[in-house]
């Protein structure tokens, strides 16, 4: 063990034991109870720091330095995939000339989801692919990026697949330096960072992420969870494959079942429905829920789904046109029902497995002729047929159940068994966001797309995870949530301070000596992490943009459950040459931090004339100042207009990278300094 | 480039990929489906006694045909797995979605 990691724990295990021995007395003897509403949120807020410094010092426990890489497989056949949608066609030609000199053999292609013919000439003239979405995904949801990379993955045969978000001009030796981790035959994935060009030393938009592409990514490398984060990566074709394979297998599962489930009660309520001299429709009908039941009976038995859906499509096939033949005018009284239910089957933008029964019985809840009922049945078969009818190609490797494909695509592939690596090496130079309306976007974007993950796939009960791999999925979820606890640590110092309410029974020296040492551990714990990194400009965005995370978890809780729109804006890939400073895009922070100078000025008053104690009000004073600090980043944002390199000529095209994933910041609540920084 | 054969009696198909399924030869063994399927025969064997080795893309290739020929209104059936290719099978949980057959000639039997 190097001394470096032998420090690391040592601190982690004290942080811990501190962290706990506060939070734990916070609860059992010093929350103001009187004052609920502001203690009781307080308390929780701590707790839920607490629990996020815990993750993040189990991250620190194993944090893996890799070293040098191993060297290259020679004979390894690579394809270089870059993803475009709207960027500059010169700045797709910069990444694809630099993608064509790289060293080892390797074919390269634009995936081009614009299909702009301009792009087919820039592909021709370097002559390297140009793949643009085959034909098969005509009225199909297209799933973005995700959609974009099945699509490439069926056309072309590569071992391994390095993938480029547009902006992302990548290193001559980027597979020289990844590909030697492959020769072992359990390593799925080698991520490396995503570090961009176009930002000036003092970052003021936050868009370097050196605690995430560093001692994060290092520290769930150790637990073999190194996450993929969307480019800069060499993926194993044949484990994105298997994740493609096995979602079928379940998704066509849950489908059918659930397809059965629905048929049978659509039948019994139209045989129940049925007048006394309609016995021969009454017996088909008791033949069909005898299928019915009957395919549900050997789905139980372990019999193979397409026998079974074949089988039963053949017999319910037979009834049908026996009944037909006898009734011929019941059939269009219904035509218009069934068409409703093809168009179920065939319009849902969403996966087999997540057709909601509520919505197939909603429309079966019509009333229909006996004769209607069987067509539904038959209609419901196919809408979950064994084809996927529903989507482009039946396998989607890459995950489609979120906006950001990367992570769920990740947590699968580590289901399966396979081993990632992140290699901490910058081997591709990108472009971040410009202007403050942009950058916002897109962290809204990648929170939502790991809130769409956690609420539709929550790694905690993800059996084939290991839990230390469920808890680094879940520890990026949980640094989301701080947008929450930001709003009562900006609540607590305004309320003691305008009204004297203390959310703590006492300021005794009781809780300094609990609250200090913890605080200073779980900095130095960040400060030993670090290593010399920069972590400043993370800590203040991950409170200061407190709105963004609130919304990201609030819409992606709508969209899952409630079925809303995301209210998802794709991200602005020119920079704004907007005159005016966006001051309405922070209107939040702006208020939050004109409460929290107002509150400074009533807490002065009230103590200048008696009305509060000397220390309340100190501390709670020290608190504002704090929360200034961090929310004056926002400021610098709005007046940042754009990057001027100090030397040398700037990038031809100010634009905004694809989905470069990046880290968001790293969380420093007034109370508990120490957070897992996130992408 | 592998071999794979192609032969259709009494409105069967009848695919027989010669040697290792893996991703290069996948989209061979789709387009060889496809073209089978648009040719109006819908009910395909696939005959996997001759293919030494199969990975997931292999795999992919099987189902993508299965989507098309269900798609047409017909059925695409596995035969003669090797023990090699049987064990992917397993593997990757697909033998709960295709069952293979023992011989091609019955294949279409049940």
């Amino acid at each position: 063990m190097s001394r470096r990691l032998l420090l690391l724990r040592v601190i982690v295990l004290v942080t811990a034991l501190l962290g706990i021995n506060y939070v734990t007395w916070r609860w059992l003897f010093s929350v103001h109870w009187s004052a609920w509403w502001i203690a009781v949120p307080l308390v929780i807020a701590e707790t839920y720091s607490l629990v996020d410094s815990l993750l993040f010092g189990m991250a620190m426990w194993r944090l893996k330095e890799r070293g040098e890489p191993p060297p290259p497989i020679p004979d390894a056949t690579v394809d270089v995939f870059i993803t475009t949608y709207n960027e500059p066609i010169d700045l797709v030609r910069g990444t694809a000339v630099a993608a064509v000199a790289i060293r080892h053999p390797h074919r390269t292609w634009i995936l081009d989801d614009g299909n702009r013919p301009e792009m087919g000439r820039l592909a021709e003239e370097l002559g390297i692919g140009w793949i643009t979405r085959s034909g098969d995904w005509a009225g199909m949801p297209r799933h973005a990026k995700a959609g974009n990379l099945n699509n490439a993955l069926q056309a072309t045969d590569g071992e391994f697949l390095l993938i480029l978000d547009a902006d992302q001009v990548p290193s001559p030796d980027i597979l020289d330096r990844t590909l030697g981790y492959f020769t072992d035959p359990e390593v799925g994935l080698v991520q490396t960072p995503q570090y961009f060009v176009n930002v000036p030393e003092d970052d003021p938009l936050g868009s370097q992420a050196p605690l995430f592409y560093g001692p994060i990514q290092q520290g769930k490398d150790g637990w073999n969870s190194a996450f993929f984060c969307g480019s800069n990566a060499v993926i194993r074709r044949e484990a994105l494959m298997q994740v493609g394979i096995a979602r079928y297998v379940h998704e066509v599962g849950v489908g059918v079942n659930r397809a059965l489930r629905s048929a049978r009660s659509v039948v019994a309520r139209a045989r129940k429905e049925l007048g006394p001299e309609e016995t021969a429709v009454a017996k088909a009908l008791d033949e069909v829920l005898y299928d019915v039941n009957r395919a549900r009976r050997e789905i139980a038995r372990g019999e193979a789904l397409l026998d079974v859906t074949y089988r039963f499509q053949h017999r319910i096939g037979e009834i049908r046109r026996r009944l037909v033949a006898e009734d011929m005018q019941l059939v269009a009284a219904d035509l218009e029902v069934i068409s409703q239910l093809e168009g179920l089957a065939e319009a849902s933008d969403q996966s087999l497995a997540t057709v909601s029964l509520e919505s197939i019985d909603r429309v079966t809840a019509r009333a229909l002729s006996p004769l209607g009922a069987i067509e539904t049945v038959e209609a419901l078969v196919r809408a979950v047929d064994v084809d996927r009818s529903d989507e482009a190609m039946p396998i989607m490797p890459m995950a489609t159940i979120s906006v950001t494909e990367d992570m769920a695509t990740c947590m699968r592939i580590h289901g399966l068994g396979w081993r990632t690596v992140y290699h901490d090496e910058v081997l591709a130079h990108g472009l971040a966001p410009e202007d403050l309306e942009s950058m916002l976007t897109q962290r809204l974007r990648w929170a939502q797309g790991t809130a769409q993950v956690m609420f539709r796939e929550n790694p905690l009960v993800q059996k084939r995870l290991r839990w230390p791999q469920r808890l680094m999925y879940f520890a990026t979820m949980w640094s989301y949530l701080s947008g929450f606890a930001a709003l009562v640590y900006i609540a607590a110092p305004v309320v003691y301070l305008t009204i004297g309410v203390l959310p703590v029974q006492a300021l005794s020296s009781d809780f300094f000596l609990r609250l200090v040492p913890f605080l200073v551990v779980n900095q130095l714990l960040f400060f030993v992490a670090a290593a010399g990194r920069p972590t400043w400009r993370g800590q203040q965005y991950s409170l200061a943009l407190f709105p963004v995370w609130i919304k990201s978890v609030t819409s992606a809780f709508g969209n899952v459950f409630l079925g809303r729109d995301l209210d998802f804006s794709v991200t602005p890939k020119v920079r704004k040459e907007d005159e005016r400073l966006r001051w309405d895009l922070v209107r939040p922070q702006l208020i939050a931090m004109g409460l929290l100078t107002l509150a400074a000025v009533v807490g002065v008053v009230r103590l200048a004339v008696g009305q509060a104690s000397v220390l309340g009000t100190s501390l709670n004073l020290v608190w504002v100042v704090f929360d200034l600090v961090i929310f004056s980043v926002i400021i610098r944002a709005v007046r940042y207009r754009g990057y001027a390199p100090e030397t040398a000529e700037a990038p031809e095209a100010p634009d905004e990278p694809d989905e470069p994933d990046g880290a968001a910041g790293t969380a420093l609540p007034p109370t508990s300094p120490a957070s897992e920084g996130d992408r | 480039m592998i071999d794979i054969d192609v032969s259709t009696d009494r409105g069967i198909a009848v695919v027989v990929p010669h040697g290792r399924l893996n991703m290069v030869a996948a989209r061979q063994l789709r387009e060889t489906l496809n073209g089978v399927i648009e040719g109006g025969t819908n009910r395909v064997v696939v005959d996997l006694a001759e293919t030494t080795f199969l990975d997931s893309s292999g795999l992919g290739a099987l189902i993508s045909g299965l989507k098309s020929a269900r798609q047409a209104g017909g059925d695409l059936r596995i035969a003669r797995p090797t023990p090699a290719v049987l064990s992917v099978f397993e593997l990757t949980n697909i033998d709960k979605v295709l069952r293979p057959r023992a011989d091609v000639e019955s294949a279409f039997d049940v």
